[in-house]
């Protein structure tokens, strides 16, 4: 293995770990906020590919704005999960919530083999994420080069959004106390519905940017991405919005790194990289950035 | 004029009948209190008129509108705001954001601005913090820091919920001295007290709470001077 190769792998690492952190931050939002995991997430990232898919396809309509439009319908879908499944059974314990989730995921992923079917399609990508680079020896898609940098400029709208705005203050004063931000003249359904907006939308980039590189798209391709990012919500320390995004490159370099070194066991990537999550909720089941857990009384 | 009025207050917790039939009176400008022991329904009291808890019967009023079922937030808007038991505030927030979610449901950032100075002038300590994350206060301060941020939404009435517990007996005169102040410039304040001496002592009012029930009422200096609360409630 040359600097050149390590180099190509470092990017093909980078361009799939910004794919699981656009997903991770999804999981460790609702995660912060409602403490449970939003099981359906990885079906929302599915139904941003699928609704890119048919903006292009069915509607015609130019790549740029089908991919915004898309990625506006999938917030709303994430925003009406959570008001019709999630919002009746916000009082009740922590599992019905949980139980729920996997409820609607299951929901998502057979409404879509039942409308959509569960043939692959094959989703257009436009010519600047299939131009090639070469770089002397090193030859590199334009969607490895695009991905990371449109995550980069996603997430800086995201962090702004969480850390420099009012209802970004809300977000985080919700995940710390929910009853004491209720007191503060909030009202909290609405600030847990932008929420699930803001995670569903990087999810829908997230499948939209997905489709780009693996360009078959199926009702089911969101299940293993979404298991990966959970991961890296978990690496990165559940909860925590940097983390995700930490753990989601870990889990791109890990998984594309052991692909590249260890090319005999490239049958056992996915398994590689539960196997790092069984090893962390171990050993430091707080994730890197995790805080030692406050269990909320 | 009554600000707050309680009518016949039941609260139930699951099977625990918390409240019994409470009713009390808040006039506006009046600093009204609540003692009694652990237990005795004081909390609940403050949380079912916040719209925290939600009566199972009874009616609560404030300033003319019905609040019995209204939710907290809107609670806040009509002008009750509440520094609740054990603080709550925000640790991962810093202290100005702490303050500015006290002012979250308002848009006259002008004012808003100028009460940020008000309540760095009551509490001045909090002016040097500002940046801090609220975890790393002291517990003095994250309690003059719940306060500041109670008062932030420009109640019309300010509940407050034990804000001397826990307290250094310095700190504690430093949070009723600023009460008293804030009460002067014309807020009303629904104060519930461990510390009965403390609260009889800068109150109008006061009321007994006992197994969820009001058991006496009257003056605050007639309650000081009553020989059962002396030796229930101030260790007399």
């Amino acid at each position: 293995m040359n600097a050149a190769v390590f180099f190509q792998q470092l990017i093909n690492g980078m361009s799939l770990g910004s794919l699981y952190a656009l997903l991770a931050i999804g999981y460790t939002m609702v995660y912060g906020i409602l403490r449970f995991i939003n099981f359906a997430h990885s079906d929302i990232f599915m139904v941003g590919a699928y609704s890119a898919f048919f903006f292009i396809v069915i509607f015609r309509i130019p790549w740029p704005l089908a991919a915004a439009l898309a990625v506006c319908f999938t917030a709303l879908v994430g925003m009406t999960i959570d008001r019709v499944a999630y919002r009746p059974v916000r009082d009740a314990p922590r599992i019905s919530a949980l139980i729920t989730a996997v409820g609607v995921s299951s929901f998502i992923e057979n409404l879509g083999l039942v409308t959509v079917g569960a043939r692959p399609k094959a989703f257009e990508s436009p010519k600047f994420m299939s131009r090639v680079f070469h770089i002397g020896p090193v030859s590199i898609t334009g969607v490895a080069i695009w991905v990371p940098i449109i995550t980069f400029m996603l997430l800086v709208v995201m962090m702004y959004i969480v850390y420099r705005t009012k209802i970004g203050m809300a977000m985080r004063s919700v995940s710390t106390d929910i009853e004491a931000t209720r007191l503060m003249g909030v009202d909290v359904d609405k600030v847990i519905s932008y929420t699930f907006a803001l995670g569903s939308a990087l999810a829908a980039a997230g499948g939209i940017l997905w489709a780009c590189k693996y360009p078959r798209i199926t009702p089911l391709m969101g299940v293993y991405p979404g298991w990966k990012a959970f991961t890296a919500a978990v690496v990165g320390g559940i909860g925590s919005i940097p983390g995700a995004m930490i753990g989601g490159f870990i889990i791109g370099l890990i998984e594309v790194m052991t692909v590249a070194f260890f090319p005999d066991l490239s049958g056992y990537r996915d398994g590689v990289i539960f196997l790092v999550l069984v090893v962390f909720l171990l050993i430091r089941p707080t994730g890197i950035l995790g805080e030692t857990l406050k269990e909320k009384v | 004029m009554t600000m707050l009025k309680v009518r016949d207050l039941n609260v139930h917790y699951g099977g625990i009948h918390a409240l019994k039939g409470v009713s009390l009176d808040v006039p506006e400008g009046a600093v009204v209190t609540l003692i009694g022991a652990n237990g005795a329904g004081k909390t609940t009291t403050l949380r079912a008129i916040t719209g925290l808890a939600k009566p199972t019967k009874g009616r609560i009023e404030f300033n003319g509108h019905d609040i019995t079922a209204a939710s907290p937030h809107e609670i806040v808007r009509l002008g009750v705001s509440m520094a609740a038991e054990g603080r709550r505030i925000f640790y991962n927030l810093t202290v100005i954001e702490n303050l500015m979610m006290g002012a979250y449901h308002r848009d006259d950032t002008a004012q808003v601005r100028k009460d940020v100075e008000w309540v760095t002038t009551l509490f001045p300590r909090l002016k040097e913090r500002f940046g801090q994350k609220g975890g790393t206060l002291s517990g003095g301060e994250q309690q003059m820091l719940a306060v500041g941020r109670a008062l932030m939404s420009r109640p019309k009435l300010l509940c407050l919920d034990e804000p001397s517990l826990g307290l250094a007996p310095m700190l504690v005169q430093e949070v009723f001295r600023v009460l008293s102040q804030i009460h002067e410039e014309g807020c009303t304040i629904l104060l519930v007290e461990q510390n009965a001496k403390a609260a009889l002592r800068i109150a109008d009012y006061g009321y007994v709470l006992r197994g969820g029930t009001i058991t006496m009422h009257g003056d605050g200096k007639e309650l000081l001077a009553d020989e059962s609360v002396r030796q229930a409630y101030l260790g007399e």
